[in-house]
């Protein structure tokens, strides 16, 4: 598919934003398994910390570990409808480019399928920019604060999709949403177009760096790219 | 939108979160709610030094709450007796400042913990204090966000993007 779009903000709107709104109750039973590398930089935090779950979709990794405070935050109202039921924490609607923190306060941030739904290399990369300004600097004896970042990948040759290296990288993926009982049995399903930018080998980590990002681990899981990173020293 | 978050937002306006009337928000005709969320004390020990003591002095008053919020960081307290050599007890002197009664005999512990009962005041308004509706305001632009059914919505309109 797609060119790249003239208007970035409504093409997202349009094939991101809207979808979620529609889809997020469907979405949303059918994510409540948390991934083991999320799940892990969760539960290796200290009691107390403070982070932000930017782009939490129905906040599926909210009850992971109940011992630190996060600030969940989704552009889809439908989605924070959804994971705001996961005390101690708070869920918002906010903008991943526009995001209401404060800066160098966070001791951590997770953005788990998120940053690839923008559709153009500046915005995914203002995206992790934003990120790491929320991050506590590294002071001497303390690493700072840490950021886990995880996009869809182009390689993925043995997932349903199949895609691979050489793949186009700009996509839209179709969501199908069966009739449900309201709108009778008869219906047709509804497909919602997401867009998706699937991220090559050594993207990420780049995006990351052009970022001003330092990049602690990265690595591949389950057709997945994920990074963790920390502000400059 | 609990009374913590509040200590952790600011306004989503780019040119706003560099000057320092954009933070703390707010809060203008808020109602108050109570949810009730598990104590964890080591939790509450570990979030105080993360909280911006003035700012939350700021929400306490805006929302007529201030009585609530001891006029320093229980965790600074501490610290500070920490470091004195003639081991003073400043933090028993600080709570029966809060108490406003005079201790003469307590006990208090070797290490200068935060005694539980201050831990426990400080959960019930961070934790359990919140906004179900209402707005908070952003002192160097003015924009309000909404609060509905205890949501706080920051997305910007357009010309603000």
């Amino acid at each position: 598919m797609a060119e790249q779009p003239r208007d970035e903000l409504q093409y997202e709107n349009e094939h991101v934003h809207e979808v979620y709104d529609q889809i997020a109750t469907h979405f949303s039973s059918t994510r409540y398994k948390p991934w083991p590398v999320v799940d892990e930089f969760l539960r290796s935090l200290p009691a107390g910390a403070v982070g932000l779950d930017v782009g939490c979709g129905n906040g599926k990794y909210l009850p992971v570990n109940k011992s630190v405070f996060i600030i969940a935050s989704d552009r889809s109202k439908a989605l924070i409808d959804i994971a705001r039921q996961h005390e101690p924490h708070t869920a918002i609607v906010a903008d991943t480019l526009h995001l209401p923190h404060p800066p160098a306060r966070f001791d951590f941030a997770i953005s788990i399928a998120v940053i690839h739904h923008l559709s153009s290399v500046e915005r995914r990369v203002q995206a992790i920019r934003t990120i790491i300004q929320t991050l506590r600097p590294p002071l001497k004896g303390s690493s700072g604060g840490q950021a886990l970042i995880f996009v869809w990948a182009l390689e993925q040759k043995y997932s349903r999709r199949g895609w691979d290296q050489g793949s186009q990288q700009d996509v839209l993926v179709p969501w199908i949403l069966k009739p449900d009982q309201t709108s009778g049995p008869d219906s047709p399903p509804k497909t919602y177009q997401r867009y998706y930018h699937l991220y090559h080998e050594g993207e990420l980590d780049n995006d990351a760096i052009a970022a001003g990002a330092r990049i602690l681990r990265s690595g591949y899981d389950r057709d997945n790219w994920w990074v963790i990173i920390a502000r400059q020293a | 939108m609990k009374l913590l978050t509040t200590n952790f937002l600011t306004c989503a306006v780019k040119t706003c979160k560099t000057s320092p009337l954009s933070f703390p928000l707010h809060f203008k005709d808020a109602t108050l709610e109570r949810t009730e969320i598990d104590f964890d004390p080591l939790f509450m020990r570990n979030l105080l030094p993360r909280v911006n003591w003035d700012a939350l002095t700021t929400t306490a008053t805006e929302l007529g709450l201030q009585a609530l919020v001891p006029a320093k960081n229980p965790v600074d307290v501490v610290e500070q007796s920490r470091g004195d050599d003639g081991d003073i007890d400043v933090q028993a002197e600080a709570e029966a400042d809060a108490e406003g009664t005079t201790i003469n005999a307590t006990e208090t512990n070797a290490d200068h913990e935060i005694e539980e009962e201050i831990l426990r005041r400080l959960h019930n308004l961070l934790l359990e204090t919140g906004v179900v509706e209402g707005k908070l305001v952003c002192g160097n632009c003015g924009f309000e966000y909404p609060i509905k059914e205890g949501v706080g919505n920051f997305l910007l309109p357009a010309h603000l993007v």
